[in-house]
């Protein structure tokens, strides 16, 4: 009965899980004969620059993303918990970014932040008409920013039911104590969402890791190479060069990054996994 | 910062912090809205946020002159087929899980979580390779079979923590009556399991629904071309026509503000069940 589940995961998840492994020993245009290339896609990959730029943008994404949305998505959730009405038709609001696919939300952007056309314009304010997408320095802040439109939602709902979680009495006990809002958030909300955080914090680290789609559609990787990420180096390098040796070499690098951070943010802050799964949920 | 109802100092930061952020969530999809309504010609001389001056619905026929309503059956089929074998092969495991007494279900289940790991991107390229030996390459069976595959871990881990709380005695008393494992499935644990399957097939619509990259990677032609890829190439193809790419996106997202509407509450704890994703 678990025979169907097993085959399709087995063959469509498991099998290109080590056919990728495979795969980086190879060269193998997409179409072609397979011939053997032992470590050359490894050595070509380490010493190109676009590769190595690649990484280095897409530890700056994640760290960005993680200092943009821990903190406002943390906030947001804390406020949400709590039970009045206009609060849940906030959340109800603040849900409708997650029904959107990355390429609608990619499209609505380039048109909102086109500096001749966009929102810049339509409030006539000069800080809002640079060209966003087009300047290089700009770009990587601005995917910030449209990735935490996307997701800041999410785990917004995960620390709003984090915090539902936490007892009630341990407010009310520091409020006799004469506790202001500040100490009890500090003393009370923060440590007892500690699970919360790690869950959150991992799964935005991890998402930036693999963020693909969004950045594709909204600026291919450009303007130059300013926002070529892995996962986009990656799909450049196999689907438009032609190189699945070297694209597969890219995408075990992004395996193994996702996999030590994960491994590494439990290990630093001495949290289960499957423990803050349960809690949040 | 309490939150609970009897609250005495209120929760100022949080609150600017919330309005602020209704502004930069409403404005962008307000702003799909208005554009989506504005007559081509009028997009390039009008404020940008405005409410148009003359609203028409030129941009969604144009959207549907141009096979829309093809590429929205394509994401019809694939998200549909993807969801009902998804919930299917994932029940039956889960059953499996639950109901053996031995390693094998425990294994299948750590499988599993291991599954929930593995991102899209690490498997695209052995996934491009093996439907193109697998002759499917630019077909939408190209689409649901990785789909389906990489929807299996979470869901049975959902419906596997689900079935652990269906008392024993239920299945106790219908093998007593000589029911076969089949029949048990069918008749005890469907019915019991509705309000997971419900909870987990939105979520995992959700996320069909709006995939992009199997759709850009594992198909070409205009006959099977998905919904959130006919966006990208609606972007190429209308260029300057921005009203049109809108109204498409408008269109777009309609199935999944109904399910919004009518499944908030599945589709909300799909998410935080969902955390794996």
């Amino acid at each position: 009965m678990a025979a169907p589940a097993l085959i399709l995961f087995g063959v469509f998840a498991i099998v290109p899980l080590f056919g990728v492994a495979a795969l980086s020993l190879v060269h193998w245009d997409g179409l072609g004969d397979i011939t053997w290339a032992g470590f050359d896609n490894w050595q070509a990959a380490a010493s190109d620059p676009v590769s190595r730029n690649a990484l280095w943008l897409t530890v700056k994404l994640t760290v960005l993303c993680v200092l943009f949305q821990a903190p406002v998505s943390l906030l947001l959730g804390v406020f949400l918990a709590g039970r009045q009405r206009y609060r849940a038709l906030l959340a109800t609001l603040f849900f409708l970014p997650l029904l959107f696919s990355s390429a609608a939300v990619a499209i609505t952007f380039t048109a909102l932040l086109d500096p001749n056309f966009g929102a810049g314009s339509a409030l006539d304010l000069p800080l809002l008409t640079q060209n966003w997408l087009g300047d290089p320095d700009l770009a990587l802040y601005v995917i910030v920013f449209v990735i935490g439109w996307c997701f800041i939602p999410f785990h917004t709902l995960i620390y709003q039911a984090g915090t539902r979680q936490i007892p009630r009495e341990l407010y009310e006990a520091a409020r006799m104590d004469g506790a202001g809002t500040v100490h009890q958030f500090l003393h009370i909300t923060l440590p007892m969402l500690k699970y919360t955080i790690v869950t959150s914090t991992t799964l935005m680290t991890v998402g930036s890791l693999t963020y693909f789609d969004l950045i594709f559609v909204l600026t291919g990787g450009g303007p130059g190479n300013a926002t070529r990420v892995l996962p986009l180096d990656m799909y450049l390098t196999g689907f438009r060069s032609y190189d699945m040796g070297r694209a597969s070499v890219l995408a075990l690098v992004l395996v193994a990054v996702g996999l030590a951070v994960s491994l590494g943010l439990n290990r630093l802050t001495g949290a289960n996994r499957m423990e803050s799964q349960s809690e949040g949920s | 910062m309490a939150k609970q109802q009897s609250e005495h100092r209120p929760n100022v930061a949080g609150a600017v912090l919330a309005w602020v952020w209704l502004a930069v969530i409403v404005l962008p999809i307000y702003y799909i809205f208005v554009t989506s309504l504005r007559p081509r010609e009028d997009y390039y001389a009008e404020n940008p946020l405005s409410w148009p001056a003359n609203p028409s619905l030129g941009a969604y026929q144009r959207v549907l002159e141009n096979d829309f309503l093809r590429f929205f059956m394509n994401s019809v089929v694939v998200t549909a087929v993807s969801v009902a074998v998804t919930l299917a092969v994932s029940l039956m495991a889960a059953y499996v899980v639950v109901r053996s007494r031995n390693r094998f279900g425990r294994n299948l289940f750590r499988v599993a979580l291991l599954g929930i790991a593995i991102p899209i991107q690490a498997a695209i390229i052995p996934v491009y390779y093996l439907i193109v030996q697998l002759g499917l390459y630019d077909t939408l069976a190209a689409l649901i079979l990785p789909s389906i595959a990489f929807s299996i871990p979470l869901t049975l881990l959902i419906l596997t923590n689900f079935l652990r709380e269906i008392p024993e005695s239920l299945f106790e008393s219908m093998r007593m009556d000589g029911a076969t494992e089949w029949r048990i499935l069918l008749r005890l644990v469907v019915p019991l399991s509705r309000p997971a399957l419900a909870t987990v097939g939105v979520y995992q619509a959700l996320q069909v629904w709006n995939g992009f990259l199997f759709p850009l990677v594992l198909t070409q032609s205009a006959e099977t071309r998905v919904l959130p890829l006919s966006l990208w190439s609606f972007q190429g193809q209308f260029g300057v026509d921005v009203p049109a790419v809108l109204a498409a996106v408008v269109l777009s997202v309609l199935p999944m503000i109904a399910a919004y509407i009518l499944a908030r509450r599945q589709l909300v704890s799909g998410l935080t069940a969902g955390f794996g994703k």
